[in-house]
């Protein structure tokens, strides 16, 4: 763990319950300012709900989760946004009854120095040439992009991705992941959830695994090599 | 007598001119039961309550505090809007998270409390609402004779109509309206209030409501029961434009008032019945609606 950094996340004791299912039970992490991070496991380990209790989305969160230094668990969901965090669903999350344009200007900003709609054009310049169709008529990698795009243009550093390769053509993955390395040397932090650990793990300083609604184990980006055979049976790949 | 092909134009016309005025209530009434059921998924029955509470709003001001008819088109509408933000924050939010057909209850229970509360006050049999002076009489065409009043009504919800459908399909406010009403927890992840946007918006539903009742006092008679009377076929409507469409609840309301009229004129007998024939066509071949989306 990097103590040096400033601390951008911290979650202790968290648990989370939708309607009568108790889905996290007790989760601890922190990430610091300009880490990459991944969660890891296999499906329904209780990844994308981190994300969703993040971001107050589940049914009932109990615990404590700190962003950029203020207690956000008794907060009205929309407000937890404005600390500057961005939130990107497995699902994409793109409106049908939005053109492109319109689903990219649609997040509020929630801090002064987004990346400007220039520069968004520039880095993805389909987005530009499809600006007025309709946004879910884009292909899934062009989806994915405007999801991404979307948030970044609202100023979030704090960014939430729940499993952004899914499902998309490796050439687009791999365009994905430059773009995250980018993101990182500017000094955004990621929490990111990943099926493709092979996307992962070049790129991220650290992995949390993830099991029935625990963290089971915690590798460093140097000790990958080591605990393969690990992670092998955690994720029974 | 004008007439073509054995058609007397005076009495086509002059059905035709009652069609479009009963469709452009039809109108604003859907277009507030669309936009409510969009971003809340509740069928607000109390709509028709409202309606009639709009016109009674116009009819008290004149008698007791002597807000003529303009003032009124302005001031009920802000009234009704601010009781339907009422109904929301108080009724309606406390049992969101249930099933919606308590919320759709609800709405019945007010629609009934309200309409038993008038019919108390002011008995069944109807008050009359003069039409204002400056629109008075009307113009000679060369097919029939035009009351100012009545062009007044459609020109006026036609207005209120378009900009409504223009500021949901075209602005900033609406993509919020339009991206809540596909999904609502994601606006909400996104930092917009939610919550407050329902409040304003069922608010506004209303107001719609509230503006076709104060346009209606003076060609309708003001009663308990104008507001239950119109709702039926106003929900026959909604269920043939297809739920949740602003565009299609506009031109369906529309299009149902000129259908009704023409029937008037050419077999009278199925005039109160034509729309609910539309329906069931509808329902048969096309079950989301002309304009809606197949679930």
């Amino acid at each position: 763990m990097s103590t040096t950094r400033p601390e951008k996340i911290r979650i202790n004791d968290l648990h989370a319950f939708y309607g009568e299912s108790h889905i996290l039970h007790g989760i601890d992490m922190s990430i610091g300012q300009g880490e990459l991070v991944t969660l890891l496991g296999r499906n329904g380990a209780g990844r994308s709900t981190t994300l969703k209790a993040i971001m107050s989305m589940v049914g009932r969160r109990t615990g404590s989760i700190v962003i950029n230094g203020t207690e956000t668990i008794n907060m009205p969901a929309h407000k937890i946004a404005h600390l500057g965090i961005g939130f990107c669903p497995e699902e994409r999350g793109i409106f049908s009854s939005l053109n492109v344009e319109e689903n990219l200007m649609l997040p509020p900003a929630v801090r002064s120095d987004g990346v400007s709609v220039e520069e968004i054009y520039e880095m993805f310049p389909n987005l530009y040439e499809r600006r007025f169709s309709q946004g879910t008529r884009l292909s899934g990698g062009e989806q994915q992009m405007l999801a991404l795009a979307r948030i970044l243009r609202t100023g979030a550093n704090i960014l939430l991705l729940d499993e952004i390769t899914e499902g998309l053509a490796p050439v687009i993955v791999q365009k994905l992941a430059e773009v995250l390395m980018a993101l990182k040397e500017r000094g955004l932090t990621i929490l990111l959830v990943e099926q493709n650990f092979r996307f992962a793990a070049p790129i991220a300083d650290r992995h949390y695994v993830m099991e029935h609604g625990h963290i089971v184990e915690q590798v460093h980006a140097h000790e990958l090599k080591a605990k393969t055979e690990l992670l092998n049976t955690y994720l029974g790949v | 007598m004008a007439t073509f092909l054995g058609i007397n134009l005076f009495g086509l016309f002059g059905q035709l001119l009652v069609g479009l005025i009963n469709g452009s209530f039809y109108a604003l009434l859907s277009l507030g039961l669309a936009i409510i059921f969009g971003l809340l998924k509740i069928i607000n029955f109390a709509q028709g309550a409202i309606y009639m509470l709009g016109a009674f709003g116009a009819y008290l001001g004149l008698q007791y505090l002597g807000i003529g008819y303009w003032a009124a088109l302005i001031v009920v509408p802000l009234v009704v809007g601010l009781l339907g933000i009422l109904m929301e924050r108080f009724l309606i939010r406390p049992i969101a998270n249930e099933d919606h057909l308590y919320s759709l209850l609800l709405t019945f229970g007010v629609a009934l409390v309200l309409q038993g509360l008038f019919t108390h006050m002011f008995g069944s049999s109807g008050l009359s609402y003069a039409i204002p002076d400056a629109l008075k009489g009307g113009t000679k065409l060369p097919f029939m004779y035009l009351p100012s009043y009545r062009a007044w009504i459609i020109i006026a919800s036609l207005t209120v109509c378009f900009a409504t459908w223009w500021m949901i399909e075209k602005t900033k406010l609406g993509a919020y309206l339009r991206a809540g009403t596909e999904n609502a927890a994601l606006m909400q992840a996104f930092g917009i209030n939610v919550p407050l946007m329902v409040t304003l918006t069922f608010g506004f539903g209303v107001a719609l409501a509230g503006f076709a009742g104060v346009m209606a006092a003076p060609v309708y008679s003001v009663s308990p029961d104008m507001g239950s009377s119109i709702l039926i076929v106003v929900f026959a409507i909604v269920v043939i434009g297809g739920m949740g469409s602003i565009g299609g609840a506009i031109i369906t309301g529309l299009g149902m008032g000129i259908v009704e009229g023409l029937t008037k004129y050419f077999y009278p007998e199925a005039s109160n019945t034509v729309i609910f024939l539309v329906m069931v066509i509808v329902l048969l071949i096309k079950p989301a609606g002309l304009f809606g989306k197949e679930a």
